[in-house]
């Protein structure tokens, strides 16, 4: 499929046909222009849906990087670290911490003891980091880095990346459940102009409250919601009512299933916190076939300025630990294949531990990719560590670029226009066909 | 071929009509208040919601800070030079942590403002100076989370509610010197030796002549150095002489050393300026359909005209659109999707519940897509069906069950257990021996609420309910019963709209 002759043969079969499409025409139907087109772009595993899932896992409040990708082969880790740096696998434990877990021994990396999974992971070719992630002028202020990472802008004005995917995959009307982020509000990165996130701290949320107030109301309700536009024959036109009606209709049909599938056991044990709770829903509701493309889970308490190495240590095991179970449920239900987890935090922490033994607000970072599609391995080069930006990391890859690869490799949009910009593209994933 | 621009028949203005005006043109309203409009007539009911100055407003006065966010003295900056040349971390750190207390007081204090203004909608006699500000908030868009200073929100606040209603220039003028948004498109930045565009390109594209309508790549360039030197000094706008671009410049086919005013003034003589006014108006006030009809057209052209030959002062036209054929035309009714704000206070304005938790609410509206003083972009909301998905379909109706019976997901009261009389909606429908037939109880309510009858099946749903409560054909109808009904009126898809 990368292969560039097959691509430009493809396009000059069928290039005028949807080149005239794509202006005018809405979505659904140059989607079955497509369809009947017979598009070999779309893997046809019988059974399998083809759409491929994106889920986004948000470390809120800036993680220390430095102590989740530890470079224990440099001494200045260390010295900049006395108190909380991670020593090299094989050492024995310091400060009541363990070492580090084995990464790539030639680079002098290691993995934060805790994350197991992320290293049984690794070792099976699902895990990829990407290191020194960041941007240029970097703000230490999470709430405006957040929004710079959420909205793919140095300026963080505007709608999210993700939101402006779908405003541009199809115009004019959302679609229903595009993104669910699971939480009390929805990311910044979900909101398109157009297209708007679906949000729900848990399934039983997703309801009316008003059927509690006496048994008998329920059953009206229902006729009332679910009449859907087809009671409305004589509403043919597509009137702002007849959207209503469709998408009332949209909400009970998501609410009764959303609810009975993460009702369902999952295939696989999760652990009992909050993030693992957040992927249970998410992995329910691929297995259910739900048509969402982007799911969003969060987890905070990542900043660390004080006694980090106990709190950090704990995060550190959730994440693991969620992460893996969520990977070995998608394997479970066979779709591992069109799911990718991308992990990331607003920025990471100043080099220097202060006094407190905990870490402030920093810049690059690394990111993680999960699933069969990424290209395993550790990726960049690690920052220096004495070549600082006011005691900060130096970035080596602009987030921007990172979007890039996934828009354009994993969700197969391109991605200029999204992203305001032309980004080198470092291609994180496989060739697939 | 009528004019869709002229005014209804005074005979034409029924209550359904007086209903409709006082939904758009305000949050609606009692079944008394509409009726107190139907008595009026159309144009003193029209003057009485376009000419609201002499209206009361009852939460003016409230006290927020100015200076919360103020600059530093140059003490604490002289303070703050010497710690950082003796490398006198326990100092820094200190100013550091006396900022982050200021930032977090004022974020505090943009949450304070926030209630403060949905309360005031919810509170005021003059529902279209509310109205209008919220329009014009989503018109000239700015927000909090980039410009981090609630008092300059709250003084934009202000600019846009003394003029809502007045000229449109002075509020065009008014947002070139306004600091929140000199800081939200980085105005504060447009100097002669560095020009930056942002503000002159959102002043044409998003706020007088719409997208690509008669400016090009060069009019942003030459208008952006007529806009520099326009930024603020604490709270005001402060004109930098020093940085403002006196030369040669070319805006809209005019040739002059223009200056930030000269600039807006060229723009208003620009008819595609009075027409995407018009628009805007018209997608706020009369259809959000993703098609304008021809009759819409007409309108839209109208109203644009009356905005040229009154100098753009908005009254008159606003008068004329609440006056036509067009507005109180059978699609218009019941077409527009409600706001998030709009379905808040309508409910509370129109059913009489009490407010019980502003603060819920204000979450309820964030939930529901739209915080206020945080329009998603600079291109404010998009409204229409951008309010509506499965997500927000639920809140919204779990909200209205919030108002009426103050039970949440939390529980039957959520915290709030005031009591709400909803049989003064039927009260007047009680029979010589003062009893209530069930029934038309039902069709009064869901006609009220709904703007128009239902359809039989509809109302056979609603009466469904009501049988299998009772046990009989007509139940007797109590404040429990009828608080239920309500909330399933309101959470009829046709209740999203207004």
């Amino acid at each position: 499929m990368h292969d560039p002759a097959f691509t430009r043969r493809l396009f000059l079969q069928r290039g005028c046909a949807l080149a005239s499409l794509a202006a005018t025409v809405p979505c659904f139907i140059e989607r079955s222009a497509l369809g009947m087109l017979g598009d070999p772009l779309l893997s046809s595993n019988p059974g399998v849906p083809d759409e491929r899932i994106l889920v986004i896992i948000q470390l809120g409040g800036g993680n220390d990087g430095l102590n989740t990708v530890v470079p224990f082969g440099s001494d200045d880790y260390f010295r900049a670290r006395p108190q909380i740096g991670i020593r090299g696998p094989g050492a024995a434990p310091q400060n009541g911490q363990p070492a580090a877990l084995a990464l790539d021994g030639a680079r002098g990396l290691g993995l934060h003891p805790n994350l197991t999974g992320f290293k049984e992971l690794y070792d099976e070719g699902l895990l990829s980091i990407i290191q020194g992630v960041g941007y240029p002028n970097p703000n230490r202020s999470h709430f405006t880095s957040m929004d710079i990472w959420q909205t793919g802008r140095l300026d963080a004005k505007g709608s999210g990346w993700i939101g402006r995917y779908f405003d541009n995959t199809c115009n004019g009307t959302p679609k229903p459940e595009a993104a669910i982020a699971i939480g009390r509000n929805a990311p910044l990165a979900l909101e398109g102009d157009v297209q708007k996130p679906v949000a729900f701290e848990n399934a039983s949320l997703f309801r009316w409250n008003g059927q509690d107030l006496h048994g008998s109301l329920k059953e009206p309700y229902d006729t009332l919601n679910r009449t859907g536009a087809g009671g409305f024959a004589s509403d043919a036109a597509d009137t702002q009512k007849a959207f209503l009606m469709r998408t009332a209709l949209d909400a009970q049909v998501s609410s009764d299933r959303i609810r009975a599938a993460v009702a369902k056991p999952p295939l696989v044990p999760y652990p009992g916190h909050g993030l693992a709770n957040q992927l249970k829903m998410i992995g329910a509701m691929i297995r259910d076939g739900m048509p969402t493309r982007v799911y969003y889970a969060s987890m905070g308490g990542f900043d660390t300025h004080g006694g980090q190495l106990g709190p950090h240590a704990n995060l550190m095991r959730q994440l693991s630990e969620s992460v893996l179970a969520f990977q070995r449920d998608l394997k479970e239900q066979r779709n591992d294949a069109r799911v990718t987890t991308m992990v990331f935090s607003e920025f990471g922490r100043r080099v220097k531990q202060n006094a407190s033994g905990g870490t402030d607000h920093g810049t690059a970072a690394p990111m993680f990719f999960i699933g069969p599609a990424v290209k395993p391995g550790v990726w960049g080069n690690h920052p220096s560590l004495t070549d600082l930006d006011q005691g900060d990391l130096k970035f080596g890859v602009d987030f921007r670029s990172v979007y890039a690869s996934v828009l354009e490799d994993w969700m197969k949009s391109p991605s200029e226009k999204i992203l305001r910009g032309k980004f080198m593209n470092p291609g994180l994933f496989k060739a697939m066909s | 071929m009528g004019n869709p621009f002229q005014a209804i028949s005074k005979k034409d203005f029924d209550y359904g009509a007086a209903q409709h005006l006082l939904n758009r043109a305000g949050f609606g309203g009692t079944p008394a208040q509409v009726r107190a409009l139907v008595e009026l007539g159309l144009d003193r009911a029209v003057d009485y919601l376009v000419d609201f100055e002499g209206e009361r407003v009852s939460n003016e006065g409230i006290d927020f800070k100015s200076d919360i966010l103020r600059e530093q003295t140059p003490e604490e900056r002289e303070t703050l030079r010497r710690a950082r040349v003796m490398n006198d971390t326990e100092t820094i750190a200190r100013i550091e942590r006396e900022r982050q207390e200021r930032q977090n007081a004022d974020r505090a204090q943009i949450g304070a403002m926030k209630r403060w203004w949905l309360a005031r909608m919810i509170e005021t006699g003059r529902p279209l100076q509310e109205k209008l500000t919220l329009f014009w908030h989503g018109h000239f868009a700015t927000g909090y989370r980039t410009i981090e200073n609630s008092w300059h929100m709250l003084r934009q606040n202000g600019m846009l509610r003394s003029n809502c209603a007045g000229n449109f220039a002075d509020l065009a003028r008014g947002i070139i010197s306004d600091p929140a948004m000199l800081k939200y498109l980085d105005n504060d930045e447009n100097r002669k030796s560095s020009p930056n565009e942002n503000l002159a390109r959102e002043l044409m594209e998003l706020f007088t002549l719409g997208e690509g309508n008669g400016y090009t790549e060069r009019d942003i360039k030459e208008g952006a150095r007529a806009l520099t030197g326009r930024t603020f000094r604490g709270n005001d706008y402060f004109f930098d002489k020093a940085q403002f671009d006196p030369g040669a410049k070319q805006i809209l086919r005019r040739a002059g050393n223009f200056t930030g005013d000269d600039f807006v003034s060229i723009i208003l003589e620009q008819p595609e300026c009075s027409r995407f006014i018009a628009f805007k108006l018209y997608r706020f006030f009369v259809s959000d359909a993703p098609v304008i009809s021809r009759d819409g057209s007409e309108t839209i052209e109208r109203l644009a005209k009356s905005l040229r030959e009154n100098r753009y002062e908005l009254r008159p036209a606003l008068k004329a659109l609440f006056r036509s054929q067009h507005f109180y035309a059978r699609d218009n009714r019941q077409s527009i999707i409600k706001s998030p704000a709009q379905l808040i206070v309508q409910t509370v304005r129109s059913l009489g519940t009490p407010v019980r938790s502003v603060d819920r609410l204000v979450e309820a509206g964030d939930l529901m897509g739209q915080e206020l003083f945080q329009p998603p972009s600079v291109k404010g909301w998009v409204g229409g069906r951008s309010w509506i998905n499965t997500a927000t379909v639920f809140t919204r109706q779990n909200t209205t069950v919030f108002l009426i019976t103050g039970r949440t997901n939390r529980g039957p009261t959520g915290g709030t257990n005031e009591p709400y009389d909803a049989m003064h909606l039927v009260e007047h429908l009680r029979d010589s021996a003062g009893v209530l037939d069930a029934r038309e109880c039902v069709r009064s309510v869901a006609s009220f609420m709904l703007g128009a009858e239902p359809g039989p099946a509809r109302i056979a749903e609603l009466e469904r309910y009501l049988e299998s409560i009772g046990g009989s054909p007509n139940p007797t109808i109590n404040n429990e019963r009828l608080q239920a009904l309500l909330c399933l009126i309101t959470a009829m898809p046709e209740y999203q709209l207004c």
